[in-house]
């Protein structure tokens, strides 16, 4: 075992772990431990844009970014929150273009900016051109952009070093970060950082379900990882299903196809966006587009020769601006279905694609132990985080913003706190937990396999928590989820070595997606109402008399020494926009 | 994506084109706990139309022998973790589908060349992300930054959008024959990061990274051969690339 000692871990090298890392660095000794080679972060497969009132083409500004966020985000959203990404998008922008980053320019050489889905003009009035873009590569140019930056400042990182555990001390009856312990994949050995401040930047968990568009390695580590220790997980129920997702494959086609003039239409051709949202028809909020989808399908007027998806027509589009504007995912088209976007419709379907929820913080991106208190020296940022400003619902384009908003303000926040703060004391043997866990599933000779169980779980989660529930699908997921839970303690890995033992890794991150299923379908079972995201067959309407509050679940261990889902419930901050109906 | 190994898409085109089909894989092998020497291992699987040879590996991985290891994440192109020799050609095996290949005789997956191989398809990355850290992969300006965005027309941007798609797979680079034959040339992909700086209208620092590459081991070394163009995933090419930083140092114009 091995022990260092930073002033600020920071875990995760995407958008918000390279942010926070450029900051902080440049206050404090600051290390990122990051499971994978940062560059390999999934920031890099956002393509859309990231809106900012720069107002570079048309009449913009940030009070209108702000309303659009909340409305957006089905009223979910903490206003105060929305208020501070929308206003500090326009340095966010900035501060990338001076790092580098190769916008799309206008005419006379400003950043160039585009429609998206939810973004409007004076509250609702019509599309408005706010996404700041580099064709549909935006968040690979964020994360080599960062990445760049990152080495210019020589930040240190552990590449694939997987952080397994969060490490707390008491200090007079306080929980206190004290550091994380991580596993290197390369050699197999444990490393013990201990740290004044830890910020958690590791992702989402879109691997909870089976067609997603997030990648192998997204399993929820840092939210698990959180929870585990007591940490509450805030508005999990709220997962958001990208409208266009290559049908069968779930590989995202973002949503700037649609800004850039495709239309979705149904097997007779017809644009049904009209019907579901008449002003602004294909660039509605993500959660009314998949909802209409999936509609269509269930009724019948699905394409395709099982009727099962919908098709996005760029076909209208002159060849040479899809070239210019949306090159990569007219290749993934023609690489992974074979399909010509020039001429042919492109098969479509919702993809498992962001979680709304996730460690609660405060604006200053401080882990809440509570409703009302925080944990000195834990930090998160990014997907990882529920801070809330995308509530029910995350408007596109307001995850690249979160990073780099949130992301900026979790390095400066560790830093300052690692300043003044004194080293806590490192708990006996801080590791001992982990190397059992990694023992314990090393050891274990012939049982379930790991694949086997997380398919099951990948299934139930399709079939029962997904874009439309109800009291019985997810019951039947609580159950199937049960179940799996046992078959977990007897899965088994074939590689029992050392180096680079990615089956043993595979079957922790299991754990964590199982832990994590868990919360949605508890927190989606116990909102009885439809909300953004979350979509009740059974409650087909939102309720602000019992539900305008966020969720917030505890894992609570039980006499028998099981765990269980305790929830809780937390006000929504609300400061200029009072709740309203959501038309589009 | 979908876990296509594990779940047959049967309502896409293609997957309708080619319900289901056997391919062998033979795959170079090495588990340093283990092993003194590589070895090839061969497994025949039932795949389906839409698979890809990344779908494959997680089969075998999944269902056979779990202590096959390489790397992946996103599963589609964008990651850079699954640069492998497939069939003799360097290639991400996320996006290189098994109906493109020729299946009347095994499908070759080894590890990239000229790295160390840590593990089965795992080779060493760190003297490839030193040879990218090494030519200042960063904007480089001098005074005051502007109150707002530096401006910089279409056209400028355009001059360098090419390179700019790099995602650091290492498949240029592992696909040169000077850099399999000598420790110390950069490769081409550190040239791609060059040039994407040196012709970007908004940087200052071309004369030092032009030094940097007119070095003995830089620049110079690039024999032409456009293994690197093909190898190129993102389809930038590379070489034409390296002949734009010659030219640069040639005539000290940008």
């Amino acid at each position: 075992m091995q022990t260092h000692q930073y002033d600020v871990v920071i875990i995760g090298a995407g958008g918000a772990g390279m942010r926070a890392a450029l900051e902080a660095g440049q206050r404090a000794r600051t290390a990122v431990i990051t499971k994978l080679y940062p560059t390999r972060s999934h920031t890099g497969a956002a393509q859309g844009g990231m809106c900012a009132a720069l107002a570079n083409v048309e009449d913009d500004n940030w009070e209108w970014h702000t309303f659009d966020t909340v409305k957006g985000g089905d009223f979910l959203v903490d206003q105060d929150a929305a208020e501070i990404m929308a206003k500090e998008a326009i340095d966010a922008v900035l501060d990338l273009e001076k790092m580098g980053l190769p916008f799309n320019r206008t005419p006379d050489g400003t950043i160039d900016q585009r429609r998206f889905g939810g973004h409007t003009r004076n509250h609702g009035e019509a599309a408005v051109r706010r996404a700041c873009y580099s064709a549909d590569r935006t968040g690979h140019m964020i994360l080599q952009t960062l990445y760049q930056q990152c080495l210019k400042h020589e930040v240190e990182f552990f590449s694939e070093f997987y952080v397994l555990d969060l490490i707390f001390s008491e200090i007079d009856g306080e929980r206190r970060t004290a550091g994380v312990v991580a596993y290197d994949l390369a050699s197999g050995e444990i490393h013990v950082f201990r740290a004044k401040s830890v910020v958690f930047a590791t992702g989402g968990a879109g691997k909870v379900y089976k067609t997603t568009s997030n990648a192998h390695t997204l399993t929820g580590d840092g939210m698990a990882i959180a929870y585990r220790r007591g940490v509450p997980l805030e508005d999990m129920e709220f997962f958001q299903f990208h409208p266009t997702g290559l049908a069968g494959l779930g590989i995202l086609l973002s949503e700037a196809a649609r800004g850039e003039g495709a239309i979705l239409r149904n097997s007779e051709g017809e644009r049904f966006m009209e019907r579901y949202a008449p002003t602004l028809k294909d660039l509605a909020p993500r959660d009314v587009v998949a909802r209409a989808m999936a509609n269509e399908v269930r009724e019948g007027r699905g394409a395709g020769p099982n009727k099962d998806y919908v098709l996005l027509d760029l076909t209208h589009l002159e060849p040479a601006h899809i070239d210019a504007k949306l090159p990569d995912i007219t290749e993934f088209a023609r690489t992974y279905l074979g399909i010509e976007p020039y001429t042919e419709p492109v098969p479509v379907f919702p993809t498992a694609h962001y979680a709304m929820g996730g460690i609660p913080t405060t604006v200053e991106t401080e882990v809440l132990a509570s409703n009302d208190h925080v944990i000195p020296g834990l930090f998160a940022a990014g997907e990882v985080a529920c801070v809330s400003v995308h509530g029910a619902n995350r408007l596109g384009t307001n995850s690249l913003l979160d990073i780099n908003v949130f992301g900026r303000r979790a390095g400066i926040a560790a830093a300052a706190f690692a300043a003044k703060a004194p080293w806590v004391d490192l708990p006996e043997s801080p590791e001992s937990q982990t190397v059992a866990m990694l023992e314990g599933m090393r050891s274990r000779d012939d049982g379930e396999r790991v694949a086997e169980v997380r398919r099951a779980l990948q299934e139930t989660m399709d079939a029962n928590a997904q874009v439309f529930r109800s009291e019985a699908t997810l019951k039947q997921a609580l159950a199937d989820i049960g179940v799996l839970r046992e078959r977990f303690e007897r899965v088994s890995v074939q590689d029992k070595g050392k180096r680079f033992n990615t089956d043993l890794l595979e079957a922790l991150e299991l754990g964590f997606l199982l832990d994590l299923a868990e919360v949605i379908v508890v927190g989606a079972l116990e909102r009885k109402e439809s909300r953004g995201g979350h979509f009740r067959e059974d409650y087909q309407n939102r309720d602000d008399v019992n539900y305008m509050r966020h969720t917030m679940a505890y894992r609570t261990v039980n006499e028998d020494g099981s765990a269980s889902v305790r929830l809780d419930y937390k006000p929504v901050v609300i400061t200029r926009y009072q709740p309203m109906e959501r038309k589009f | 994506m979908t876990l296509t190994a594990e779940a047959p898409v049967q309502d896409s085109p293609a997957a309708g084109a080619i319900p289901s089909f056997q391919v062998t894989l033979k795959l170079r092998r090495f588990n340093p706990e283990s092993d003194t020497e590589p070895r090839w291992e061969e497994h025949t699987l039932t795949m389906h139309g839409t698979d890809r040879v990344l779908d494959a590996l997680h089969k075998i991985k999944w269902e056979i022998d779990g202590s096959l290891t390489f790397r992946r994440s996103c599963a589609h192109g964008i990651c850079g973790s699954d640069a492998m020799r497939i069939n003799g050609r360097n290639r991400l095996a996320c996006k290189t589908l098994l109906k493109d290949l020729p299946l009347d005789k095994p499908v070759v997956v080894e590890p990239i060349k000229g790295l160390a191989v840590m593990k089965d398809l795992i080779v060493d990355m760190e003297p490839f992300y030193s040879a990218y850290k090494s030519i200042m992969p960063f904007l480089v300006t001098t005074g005051n930054d502007p109150s707002r965005e530096r401006r910089q027309s279409p056209e400028e941007r355009e001059r360098f959008d090419d390179t700019t798609k790099c995602i650091l797979c290492a498949a240029c680079t592992t696909s040169c024959p000077v850099y399999w034959s000598d420790g110390q040339y950069f490769g081409p992909q550190a040239i791609v990061g060059a040039h994407r700086f040196i012709f970007d209208s908004r940087d200052e620092g071309a004369e030092q990274r032009l030094e940097i590459l007119n070095d003995r081991e830089g620049v110079w070394r690039c024999r032409t051969t456009f293994n690197c163009t093909d190898a190129c995933p993102r389809g930038i090419e590379v070489t034409k690339a390296i002949q734009e930083v010659k030219r640069a140092l040639l005539f000290r114009r940008v």
